[in-house]
């Protein structure tokens, strides 16, 4: 049996690394709510985002996470650009059109990046990547403690944006209703874009919180993104609120049941959780509709 | 417009004809004189382990410039040696594609393979025209249980290198008075770090070493830190990991995060950061003191620090594939040279019959049994000291004594 210290540190260590699986799973949920699709290039991106913190870093010297005020407004433009030129005209209007986009964009975006960067393991060697922040007899990391104040700034930020702006009310109107939107002069390919680069935009902020205490690779993204997929549904699909609360909550069944049942098969837990939750209530934790 | 090829005679045609035909004819004249030998290079050149293809690549062409200096194969005329190289792309199928090209190219002999998937594929396709193949780094102990008489292993399979990782642990623990007694296992959940964990796990109690817990996490893996907090609730003596390069970094960071110091600090086998400039180069902190069992490179031998300044100025970390590429090229020559022919049944009695130089490996007289294992072949053990890698054991190659406990 563990120490209660030990055991409330892994459940700390779940909270903060929770909070960047929820970020990622905010631009997730995002791009389903609006878009109605499965955003299969989402761990792509993420390693695009990865790679541009470490290229700012490794170039020009930016701390990761001066590096995010750059790259997040690159990745805003990068994820406008790919669903109004290319995901969009791809897709020719079907939804599985747009699905098969996105997996194809996967592909390519992978395979440029091993071309261009091959397949070494890249990490960012900081001051501060070894600091703990002490609470009471708790060893918490500072990378980590700041992906969680940032996670959760980012999510009332995104959550405001959808409810006190115009681009917001849009978007959540494309969302509800898309005809009816677009019948009162709504840009609906320009709504798409936007909630495409801001889901986008998401990733630049958590590759710039992982990147302090993680590495990136060609295929790095994949890890945290099935994880992603997991929170979405838990969370609900499409809700903001529930990305979050879902992110924290995997974060912290896996932390727990890692310490207990070993790294391996402590992923169970999340698995558990998420079939139990599918059973009770199907539309997830938050979700409103199926 | 004016048609180009009246205002050219037939003379002229003739004179230009005639001076090319002995242009090109001319390397044929010289290549009569004295032929060449093509040697095949199997390496992954592109995908996951390009790095490790390239390392490979520049101790092989430091080899065949060196032989070629020499004078080439002796008793073949002194035949100059060509490098071909194929490109496994990092998996088992390419593997064996290539291969095969390697044969349609001309190659006498293959040597490489690197990973133990690509090597079962590519000496198997070797295996169909009777290629003589030399592995060079991959550890897999079902590699040499086919029966395949072209397939020869110049590197220590893993049960012999388990063995000697066990014997030097025993051997450094007790100089150190028993300093460590309990031991936890860390590794990936796959084929190699699972076998490395049911080995020791059934090994180390009978070496007087309680296994205190055996930590299997996934590949890829998202965190360490629940690993590293059960470490730090078991606080075992030695740690003995064993996963991928990706994991190795994260580990050691989070166990350099968390305060994780183990007594006996980390012991490795094939684990990669005792061996890996790079890792030493960008985390020194986490670096120093891991211990690890590894191929590499004779410490004493001089070519070897030619070898590794070569490497240096290609602006490369220095890693074992270009020690061990280096010296199987040179069994290879060895055996053109015996075997007085480029045939494969000659070369393969060749490999069979004789003892052969091990290049820079610490291997002593190499020579295949009846299986096609190098019988001699040991790896050593390397640590980080001071930033560098050193060999710490067996004594006769030793740079430095281990610093054992190395937490202590």
């Amino acid at each position: 049996m563990y120490s209660p210290t030990i055991i409330f540190e892994a459940l700390m260590n779940g909270l903060m690394l929770g909070a960047v699986y929820a970020l990622i799973a905010l631009g997730l949920t995002l791009i389903y709510g609006v878009l109605h699709i499965v955003n299969f290039a989402h761990g792509a991106l993420l390693t695009v985002a990865m790679y541009l913190v470490w290229l700012a870093s490794d170039r020009f010297g930016l701390d990761p996470y001066v590096a995010i005020l750059v790259v997040t407004p690159l990745m805003f433009a990068i994820g406008y650009c790919l669903q109004r030129f290319i995901i969009g005209p791809a897709s020719r209007g079907s939804d599985n059109g747009i699905l098969l986009a996105t997996l194809g964009l996967s592909i390519v975006i992978q395979n440029l990046l091993l071309a261009g960067f091959n397949s070494d393991t890249r990490t960012i060697a900081t001051d501060y990547a070894f600091e703990i922040v002490p609470l009471g007899p708790l060893l918490l990391s500072l990378p980590r403690v700041i992906g969680l104040g940032v996670s959760v700034v980012t999510a009332v930020l995104l959550w405001a944006i959808l409810n006190r702006t115009d681009i917001g009310k849009a978007i959540r109107a494309v969302a509800k209703e898309k005809l009816g939107a677009s019948l009162v002069g709504i840009n609906v390919a320009h709504v798409y874009a936007m909630t495409f680069a801001i889901g986008t935009a998401c990733l630049a902020i958590a590759g710039g919180l992982l990147m302090p205490s993680f590495y990136v690779s060609p295929t790095t993204g994949a890890a945290f993104v099935l994880v992603a997929f997991t929170i979405v549904v838990l969370g609900g699909m499409g809700s903001i609120p529930g990305a979050l609360i879902g992110g924290l909550l995997i974060g912290v069944v896996e932390a727990i049941s890692s310490l207990f049942l070993g790294d391996s098969l402590g992923q169970i837990g999340i698995f558990l959780i998420f079939i139990l939750v599918l059973l009770v209530k199907p539309t997830g934790l938050f979700g409103a509709r199926a | 417009m004016k048609k180009l090829t009246n205002s050219v005679s037939r003379r002229t045609v003739l004179k230009v004809g005639g001076v090319s035909a002995m242009v090109l004819a001319a390397p044929g004249l010289s290549r009569a004189q004295a032929p060449t030998v093509k040697i095949g290079l199997l390496q992954p050149m592109t995908g996951g382990f390009a790095g490790d293809g390239d390392l490979a690549r520049i101790g092989a062409e430091y080899a065949i410039k060196e032989i070629n200096d020499a004078g080439g194969i002796k008793s073949l005329g002194g035949a100059k040696l060509e490098l071909l190289i194929g490109d496994s792309r990092s998996n088992a199928e390419a593997g064996a594609q290539a291969t095969e090209q390697l044969k349609a190219d001309g190659a006498a002999i293959v040597v490489g393979g690197f990973a133990s998937g690509i090597s079962m594929t590519a000496t198997q396709a070797a295996a169909r025209y009777e290629l003589p193949f030399i592995i060079d780094c991959a550890v897999s102990d079902a590699l040499m249980t086919r029966n395949l008489k072209n397939v020869f292993r110049f590197n220590p399979s893993f049960s012999m290198a388990a063995d000697v990782a066990l014997k030097n642990l025993v051997t450094i623990n007790d100089a150190s008075g028993k300093a460590a007694k309990t031991v936890a296992i860390v590794h990936e959940d796959g084929l190699l770090g699972s076998g490395l964990a049911k080995l020791m796990q059934a090994r180390l109690p009978a070496l007087g070493f309680e296994v205190v817990e055996a930590i299997s996490h996934p590949t890829p893996a998202r965190d360490m830190s629940n690993v590293v907090l059960r470490l730090r609730s078991l606080q075992p003596d030695l740690i003995i990991p064993s996963h991928y390069f990706n994991e190795f970094v994260l580990f050691a960071r989070t166990l350099q995060q968390q305060r994780v110091k183990p007594k006996g600090g980390i012991y490795a086998l094939f684990g990669g950061a005792a061996s890996s400039y790079r890792f030493v180069k960008e985390f020194p902190e986490a670096a120093e003191g891991v211990m690890d069992v590894n191929h590499w490179g004779d410490p004493k031998n001089p070519t070897n620090d030619k070898l590794m300044q070569a490497v240096q100025a290609a602006g490369k970390f220095y890693a074992y594939n270009a020690p061990i590429n280096y010296s199987v090229v040179k069994v290879a020559a060895q055996a053109l040279e015996f075997a007085k022919s480029a045939e494969s049944g000659a070369i393969i009695e060749a490999l069979q019959k004789n003892e052969f130089d091990s290049g820079v490996m610490p291997y002593g007289k190499s020579k295949f049994d009846a299986t096609g294992q190098n019988v001699n072949a040991l790896p050593l053990n390397t640590q980080v000291q001071g930033g560098q890698i050193k060999v710490i054991y067996p004594e006769q190659f030793a740079q430095a004594k281990p610093k054992f406990p190395a937490n202590g």
